[in-house]
């Protein structure tokens, strides 16, 4: 028994080794951290249980039977973050380079069957160096089996990936397909095919960084969600991303201790909007006096910024916020902001979270690269998602609601609960300017009359009453008590029961 | 008594003066830009009026404008303020002709003060002490060598018409009066129109000190003993305090009955002020007579507890003074700090915009301390391009010079301001100083001490250690709270720990917590020991302690892994980790900061209107770059040095934030 004991401490000493002091040794030469270090800073203190850690993998061509690691490439298993748990993998790259074997998928998928049986999130490290291509299609099975499992965990269980090294080919659709990827900047990259393809196909010449680095695709590409600068500060993140995250979607927002007063008034915001709509404000200011103590947690911070995504608090509670951002291009909704700020409510409601929107949109943005790109489209997804929503749902006209832009911001009409607005909403079809050129096309050239069309114009439409009057406004509030008002809309809409038919699934247009 | 008061000013100063009106029962009219429709002294004045477009020229200084507001709210006297119209004869002038009073001295000693030469022959003739110098007009350079040869070397030329240092020249050898008196004389011919010149003795480690004077209608004069401000960058005044801690009681005797004096030979009535320049054996010289209420009142105010703007009203109204030489005093000391909107890390670059938080430390007096706070803004309104840049006057008193200092101390370590940039973290660094903590000071002091410009305050290491455990204290409390979330796995909580590793720069200190109620019994590296309370929950920005008796308050700022903090003068980034994290945490790499002098950066948030070179342009030092749109106003970016443009990262039409790049050099 004591051999029994003693051989279980050396192949645990010899699993937790991984490729051997010397690759660890160049992975922290180069700022990164090992699969089991990385882990240690993701989870809660020694909450970490490893899975299959004496697993090593069944190929016998290329000598591949020479050369055997404990664990296969990759560390398995389950812990917690602040007391919650949650199932992770995280690839060695010390052990043939984190590439993923029949074995190594086998490990990861054993963890997903296990996150989805019993409804927690996984978040995957991902640091490979691709297919292990002595194991041929045995590999390319492996990511199958794991890419099945994505789609069928994807809104039952958060999935979040955190891209800490390489990761090409085939291995991007694990995270692809998860809910949230995040990347270290200067150390991770993620492509279909690598620059040397790239050059080969196209004669581009460009780097790995430049081609699929974090800031490519968390202003670009918008693969990304969000990139920190080394691993300590992405785990750091990762954790405090974690906690906004419900477990699984019967679980409720998750809630915690606060230190705000939800009926906090906030002064300052009566002269937020400008009177002149032309004018440009900065919406977070808004989105972080509303928040329980100023904290939010921006999704695609850096891409589209004409719309805000992220996750605050209130009392205590996640609600997902979006925004529109007059101060890039206006606010308008566009293909990226549509199809950035559509992902993102569909995730609060594929988990139950529920979606604050902040309105002050001029309309779509007009263009031939907007309608060759399909911006009617990628609008409809947008408009989509928040009308398939079936949860609280509390919406603040700030300023501009023009047109159809209108309608797809969490309007009334697709089944807003609370709409409110500030006494600066604007809520019509276009702007005074163009109403006047289509409404009085014979007197354009009057410019007195014009002026004065334009005038009784903006008497009728620049306010709120309009909309009010006719029940799509239920209240117009005043600026400086939103916080109070938009925490008791969502205090009356925590038992809130709403359902769509029943279908299959919908057809949003992809 | 007046009826009604129409202010003819705006921000801290038209606040600052309706406050007074309203305590002795006189309605207030206020008067505003377009730019100031939703400013603080229009929401106090009973009333105000629409005068213009922002452009002072527009608006402020348009007597005709003034006028119409006066005759539409039928206000019976005006108060100028300081600045603006408050010096100008032809405003009081105009009012007289229409019969209200102004609020200020007679039209005739403004006249008489408002010219440089005239007053400084009147003040010769007066028995002032005078800067040894030629009082009459130099007409040439053979001239002006002649007349400098006479007084003695350094000489100073400058502009008859001049101030804030324009047309002002010092030369410190023959060979420095030629060019001296041409650059001197084609300046004060571009900006003022008018190229007299004069010549001076230059007096080396001066000091700025000032006495305010006070004279009603019936012949009594009274001075309010002095200010002290020679802290000044580039002229402009930044710390002003009475008294000064420089002059002995015959000195200041001898300036105050000169004050008076002058004040006298000129029928002076109101407050006003006579500058002196006072050298290092307290021989004192007259530089000017301001016959307007100062911006530093408040620090007379506060020794003297004479309310001048009270007065003011009360001589105009043809009241006697409330007082008599023999009782004014000196009680205790007072500073003022003028708190502006602009960045002393980017070489004080005016910061304009929403002020989206602004927190002043709270008013009151005890009778120990005091802190005086007068303001023109509020949280939610902006700084405009338009105007001074002021934010506010913060002012303190105690019993004693230090007290007084370090009273100011904490109440710029409470002072919030976000959305602009402010000069608090200089004050901060200012009042701890050794030098200025010692009194000595002069008018060179800031370029002398900040020769290569600000960059923030370096702590000692016990400070460190102090900020690392309060820091280390906050850090604990925001990750117990996170151990409380719902949905825990049932009795496998985290446990957080107590002992840490702060790291501040590239400073490790092993932080020990011993928690009780409120607080910690802290020790640092196994050699220091603290005890720290605080009530500080997380989302409270400005975060108080008491570490053994000594109160501090930190600006915090929560970051990955620890805290933002600003402290006297200080940023930094503190990090608190576990022993483990921070063994991890060191095979990080530091990155190095991208080099920005290759590249032309947005200094603001703006929209691009023009791009005024092209890829591959070789560019000149001083050459237009670039157009950026800011509130409202046309800021044309110029080439900080030579070069070749590479590239060209923005358009006209992009909106940009801080620091986007809009070009690069080669």
């Amino acid at each position: 028994m004591n051999d029994i004991v003693s051989e279980l401490e050396r192949r645990r000493i010899e699993a937790r080794s991984g490729g051997g002091a010397k690759r660890v040794a160049t992975q922290h030469s180069k700022g990164k951290l090992t699969a089991r270090e990385r882990i240690e800073l993701l989870l809660d203190e020694n909450s970490f249980e490893e899975f299959d850690m004496f697993v090593t993998h069944r190929c016998t061509d290329f000598g591949m039977e020479q050369t055997k690691f404990s664990g296969d490439g990759v560390v398995t298993g389950w812990g917690t973050i602040n007391g919650r748990m949650v199932y992770v993998f995280s690839q060695d790259f010390t052990v043939f380079g984190g590439s993923l074997s029949e074995t190594h998928a086998a490990k990861i998928c054993k963890i997903m069957d296990m996150a989805v049986q019993n409804q927690a999130p996984v978040i995957g490290l991902n640091d490979s160096g691709g297919a292990r291509i002595q194991e041929g299609v045995a590999s390319l099975a492996g990511y199958a089996e794991v890419f099945q499992r994505n789609i069928l965990a994807s809104g039952v269980i958060p999935q979040i990936s955190v891209i800490m090294g390489p990761c090409a080919g085939g291995a991007v659709y694990s995270p692809a397909m998860t809910d949230f990827i995040f990347m270290v900047q200067d150390s991770s990259y993620m492509f279909v095919t690598g620059p040397d393809v790239v050059k080969t196909v196209t004669n581009e010449i460009i780097t790995a960084e430049e081609l699929g680095g974090a800031s490519t695709h968390t202003t670009k590409s918008s693969v990304a969600d969000g990139a920190y600068s080394n691993d300590v500060e992405t785990l750091a993140e990762v954790r405090r991303f974690f906690d906004f995250l419900p477990l699984n979607n019967k679980d409720k927002s998750p809630t915690r201790p606060f230190y705000d007063d939800p009926g906090r008034i906030e002064h300052s915001l009566d002269t937020l909007a400008p009177e002149n709509p032309n004018v440009p404000y900065d919406m977070k200011e808004l989105i972080l006096k509303i928040a329980d103590e100023g904290d939010l947690f921006e999704i695609k911070e850096n891409f589209a910024k004409n719309i805000i995504t992220g996750f605050i608090r209130l009392e205590g509670t996640t609600v997902g916020v979006v925004a529109n951002q007059p101060m890039v291009l206006a606010g308008c909704l566009d293909i990226d902001s549509s199809r950035k700020a559509a992902r993102f409510v569909r995730f609060c409601d594929s988990f139950d979270i529920p979606l604050l929107t902040l309105v002050d949109v001029p309309g779509f943005l007009p263009g031939t690269s907007q309608e060759y790109g399909g911006i009617i489209v990628h609008g409809a997804k947008l408009l989509f998602a928040f009308g398939e929503a079936t949860v609280p749902k509390v919406t603040v006209i700030t300023r501009k609601a023009y047109g159809g832009a209108y309608d797809v911001m969490s309007s009334k009409h697709l089944r807003g609960d609370y709409n409110y607005a500030w006494p600066s909403a604007q809520i019509a079809v276009m702007g005074a300017k163009g109403a006047v050129e289509i409404l009085y096309r014979s007197e354009i050239n009057d410019s007195e009359l014009v002026k004065q069309r334009t005038e009784e114009y903006e008497d009728r439409f620049a306010n709120p009453f309009v909309a009010a009057e006719k029940g799509f406004i239920d209240e117009v509030i005043m600026p400086h008590s939103t916080r109070l008002r938009v925490c008791r809309a969502f205090a009356t809409l925590r038992n809130k029961k709403a359902q769509n038919p029943w279908k299959k699934h919908d057809n949003i247009p992809l | 008594m007046f009826e009604k008061i129409l202010i003819a000013n705006r921000g801290e100063i038209a606040c600052r003066v309706i406050k007074s009106a309203k305590s002795l029962g006189i309605k207030t009219v206020a008067i505003y830009s377009e730019a100031d429709k939703n400013s603080l002294h229009v929401q106090m004045a009973d009333e105000a009026v629409f005068i213009g477009p922002p452009p002072v020229n527009q608006s402020y200084i348009l007597i005709d404008n003034i006028i119409e507001a006066i005759a539409k709210t039928g206000a019976d006297a005006v108060h100028p303020g300081y600045g603006f119209l408050s010096e100008n004869s032809q405003f009081a002038k105009r009012l007289e002709e229409v019969g209200i009073t102004f609020i200020g001295p007679p039209v005739k000693a403004i006249e008489a003060m408002g010219d440089k030469i005239a007053s400084k022959k009147i003040a010769h003739e007066s028995g002032v002490s005078t800067v040894p110098g030629y009082l009459g007009e130099i007409n040439s350079s053979e001239h002006a060598l002649e007349i400098a040869c006479e007084i003695g070397f350094p000489v100073m030329i400058k502009a008859s018409a001049g101030g804030g240092g324009k047309g002002m020249r010092i030369a410190w050898d023959k060979e420095g009066v030629a060019e001296g008196y041409q650059s001197s004389r084609n300046e004060a011919s571009s900006s003022f129109g008018d190229d007299r010149l004069l010549i001076e003795k230059f007096i080396t480690s001066p000091r700025h000190i000032e006495i305010q004077v006070l004279g009603d209608k019936h012949g009594n004069f009274v001075y309010l003993n002095e200010r002290e401000c020679s802290i000044q960058r580039r002229n402009q005044k930044v710390i002003e305090e009475a008294p000064s801690p420089f002059l002995n009681q015959n000195t200041r005797k001898a300036m105050g009955n000169q004050a008076v004096s002058l004040a006298k030979a000129v029928d002076y009535f109101s407050a006003g002020t006579v500058e002196f320049i006072v050298d290092s054996d307290q021989n004192f010289y007259f530089l000017e007579m301001n016959t307007r209420l100062q911006v530093e009142h408040p620090v007379t105010e506060l020794i003297t507890g004479v309310d001048l703007v009270k007065e003011m009203i009360n001589v105009a109204d043809g009241k006697e003074l409330s007082l008599t030489q023999e009782q004014v005093g000196i009680d205790g000391w007072a500073f003022e700090s003028r708190v502006y909107a602009e960045d002393p890390r980017r070489n004080f670059l005016p910061s304009i915009g929403r002020i989206t938080k602004y927190s002043p430390p709270a008013e009151f007096n005890d009778g120990t301390n005091a802190i005086r706070n007068d303001t023109g803004v509020f949280e939610g309104g902006e700084i405009s391009v338009h105007y001074d840049p002021m934010i506010a006057k913060l002012c303190t008193w105690s019993n004693d010079r230090l007290s007084a200092i370090d009273t100011m101390r904490k109440a710029l370590d409470s002072f919030e301001i976000e959305g602009i940039t402010s000069n608090i973290s200089f004050l901060s660094a200012v009042f701890d100083h050794s030098k200025f903590i010692s009194g000595d000071i002069t008018t060179g002091f800031i370029e002398e001490e900040f020769a290569e410009g600000f960059s923030g305050v370096e702590h000692s290491e016990e400070t460190i250690e102090r900020i690392a455990s309060c820091v280390t204290m906050m850090h604990r409390f925001s990750e117990i709270r996170r151990t409380r979330i719902s949905g825990r796995l049932a009795n496998h909580m985290r446990k957080v720990g107590n002992d840490w590793i702060a790291r501040i720069n590239q400073t490790e200190l092993n932080i020990s917590l011993d928690p009780f109620v409120n607080g910690c019994r802290v020790n640092v590296n196994n050699a220091r020991e603290l005890t720290i309370t605080s009530t500080w929950t997380p989302g409270k920005t400005l975060a108080e302690f008491d570490i053994g008796g000594d109160q501090i308050q930190l600006r915090v700022k929560p970051i990955s892994e620890g805290y933002h903090i600003e402290y006297r003068g200080a940023e930094l980034d503190v990090l608190v980790r576990t022993g483990r994290q921070q063994e991890l945490g060191s095979y990080m790499k530091e990155k190095e900061l991208p080099d920005t002098s290759k590249y032309l950066l947005c200094p603001m948030p703006g929209l691009i209107t023009e791009i005024h070179v092209s890829v591959g342009d070789k560019v000149e030092e001083g050459q237009p770059l670039s157009t950026v749109e800011a509130m409202k106003m046309e800021n044309v970016l110029k080439a900080s040095r030579k070069g070749t443009i590479k590239s060209i990262a923005v358009s006209p039409g992009s909106s940009l934030t801080v620091d986007q790049v809009i070009l690069e050099f080669e």
